[in-house]
């Protein structure tokens, strides 16, 4: 199982001090946590992508190609890669360069964006959300999937005898997460495709995300992909630790009163209790951890948001420690302890090019039988 | 089959008179019921209990816990008694809220019946110039006759048995739109009936 963290970029006044940090200082400070990730024996650094402020994150691809370049075992992926108002020839590209940069360090994971306002800059409605993931994506697909695309849709120039560059890394393109809160579509569609589904897990009751996660795996037996167990899961979670669980809540509270998302509504002991969100002692963040394999099932990434609503570096920084000293290792023990040999890892490059090869071999095989009948 | 009939009122006082009239079309509208051989079971949701709940959700987006199970009720309904007093010459804050929180898809079709009151009948327009656009929004079927009652209805004898015929009028037509349909089983489950993937892939979404 992976264990990693996400980041959405947001630019946020710590409330505390009333200070807000330049975009210099957040966007050095989240390429030091992406450093740190891997520093303390984390697996993923994913990073979001935003074209409004209080976010940064324009350029996902430019950050994690920096970070591919410090660090070396490092998983590099999305939270997320819009599909709806980027061009999908643009993310073929930047997706394989990135992957020939990290040596194959990447995956990427797919959202639709809910800011009305961003679609119109980029050409795009977001009334035509759905159709928008669904086309670009199908898009997408073909781009990396095959040399040559003939493609015409309702939503981009028609495209004749395109080749996006560079190739996918060893012919096999990044692994695809569809990230989604509440659309039945884009469960669908990662179930269709065999891709994996990522649930944000932040902001909804835990009875949704199971419902969202049991619909993805139904789907994906249905399209033949394999048993529902088999789907690949990825769940976020949000978590505030210290040695002592009150002085957790003490320090975190001022943070969640006026976090961008939630802010100035539910109390954190009402939200905690609604949602995944775990302020208190590393032990209690394992248990609760620990929980969501109950309901969502055996699973192959979790990430965790700890870099936002204007927390500073240092206290970033101490979270991912106490993550990687004493939170992550048990949970690697506990969560290994509990999956069944049949429930696969999280596709990485190396485990897509062995499929690959492992398929191509097969069908030689197959070939070589029919020759020889 | 027992049908429900969910009941919303959006009155801050207690004892309210919005309460008070919400009451009475409850019980009118289960004996016009009864009389038509309809057994019905009232739900009764008091908006004041849920204020900090709706507060919460429009800032987090979801229900919590204590909301949930009320949204599931009002959209699972048979029939929806909606009762508000007026303030500024609308419904309340807290009704619109409620209003605004649920789904969409909520009251299609749902029979309604409005009611209103105020402290004075000079209020009495804001039935038919704001409630009614507002659950024709919703697509649901709203009863011809709303019920207003201003402060003198609950007094004076006249004015109080002229409040009687109206809630017996209006309790009467939400009987016959609930008798003359079957019970709805309204399906609230978004994963239960997907649009198959090859059809959003030809834009059937």
């Amino acid at each position: 199982m992976q264990f990693g963290v996400f980041s959405v970029s947001d630019i946020t006044p710590d409330p505390t001090t009333g200070r807000t940090p330049t975009e210099a200082e957040r966007l050095q400070a989240v390429l030091r946590i992406a450093e740190k990730t891997e520093e303390v024996g984390l697996d993923v650094f994913a990073l979001g992508e935003h074209h409004n402020p209080p976010f940064f994150s324009s350029s996902p691809t430019t950050t994690l190609a920096w970070i591919a370049a410090r660090t070396q075992r490092l998983q590099l992926s999305t939270a997320t890669t819009l599909i709806t108002t980027n061009d999908p020839v643009k993310i073929a590209e930047d997706y394989a360069m990135l992957q020939h940069l990290a040596g194959g360090r990447v995956d990427l994971t797919l959202g639709r964006g809910n800011t009305g306002p961003v679609y119109p800059w980029f050409g795009q409605d977001i009334r035509q959300g759905i159709p928008l993931a669904i086309e670009n994506y199908a898009l997408l697909r073909r781009l990396w999937d095959s040399d040559v695309v003939d493609w015409e849709g309702r939503f981009r120039t028609p495209l004749q005898g395109f080749t996006s560059t560079p190739r996918p890394l060893d012919g096999v393109p990044p692994f695809v997460w569809h990230g989604s809160i509440r659309s039945p579509e884009i469960a669908e569609q990662a179930a269709y495709y065999g891709d994996g589904f990522f649930h944000n897990h932040i902001f909804w009751p835990a009875d949704h995300t199971r419902r969202m996660v049991d619909f993805y795996r139904r789907r994906f037996e249905h399209y033949g992909h394999g048993d529902a167990d088999r789907a690949i899961v990825g769940l976020g979670g949000q978590v505030f630790m210290r040695k002592n669980s009150q002085d957790a809540i003490r320090e975190f509270r001022p943070y969640f009163d006026e976090a961008p998302v939630y802010g100035h509504g539910p109390s954190l002991e009402d939200f905690a209790r609604e949602t995944p969100l775990t302020v208190g002692s590393p032990q209690q963040v394992i248990d609760r951890t620990l929980g969501f394999r109950e309901y969502v099932g055996d699973y192959q990434r979790q990430l965790f948001l700890v870099d936002h609503a204007g927390l500073p570096l240092k206290t970033v920084l101490e979270q991912l420690d106490i993550l990687g000293e004493d939170v992550v290792p048990v949970l690697r023990r506990e969560f290994a302890a509990r999956k069944p040999a049949h429930v696969p890892d999280a596709p990485t490059h190396a485990s897509l090019v062995a499929a690959r090869d492992e398929a191509l071999s097969q069908q030689t095989q197959q070939t070589q039988q029919e020759v020889t009948v | 089959m027992t049908r429900t009939l969910a009941v919303v009122s959006a009155g801050l006082s207690v004892p309210s008179s919005t309460r008070l009239l919400a009451d009475r079309l409850t019980d009118a509208t289960v004996t016009a019921l009864a009389e038509r051989g309809v057994e019905v079971r009232p739900e009764v949701v008091e908006l004041r209990e849920h204020a900090r709940d709706l507060a919460d959700h429009l800032v987090t987006g979801f229900p919590n816990a204590a909301l949930r199970p009320v949204l599931d009720t009002v959209a699972g309904a048979d029939a929806l008694i909606a009762v508000t007093p007026i303030f500024s010459a609308s419904y309340s804050g807290l009704f619109k809220t409620f209003v605004d929180v649920l789904d969409r898809e909520a009251l299609t079709g749902t029979p309604v019946l409005l009611g209103a009151t105020a402290g004075s009948a000079r209020h009495q327009l804001a039935l038919d110039h704001a409630l009614r656009p507002l659950f024709a929004y919703l697509h649901a079927t709203v009863v011809p006759t709303g019920v207003f009652a201003a402060a003198e209805d609950w007094g004076a004898s006249g004015a109080s048995r002229e409040l009687g015929d109206r809630i017996t009028r209006a309790a009467g037509e939400l009987a016959d739109l609930v008798a003359g349909r079957s019970p709805t089983g309204r399906a609230t489950d978004p994963f239960a009936d997907p649009t198959p993937f090859e059809a959003l892939l030809r834009g059937e979404a």
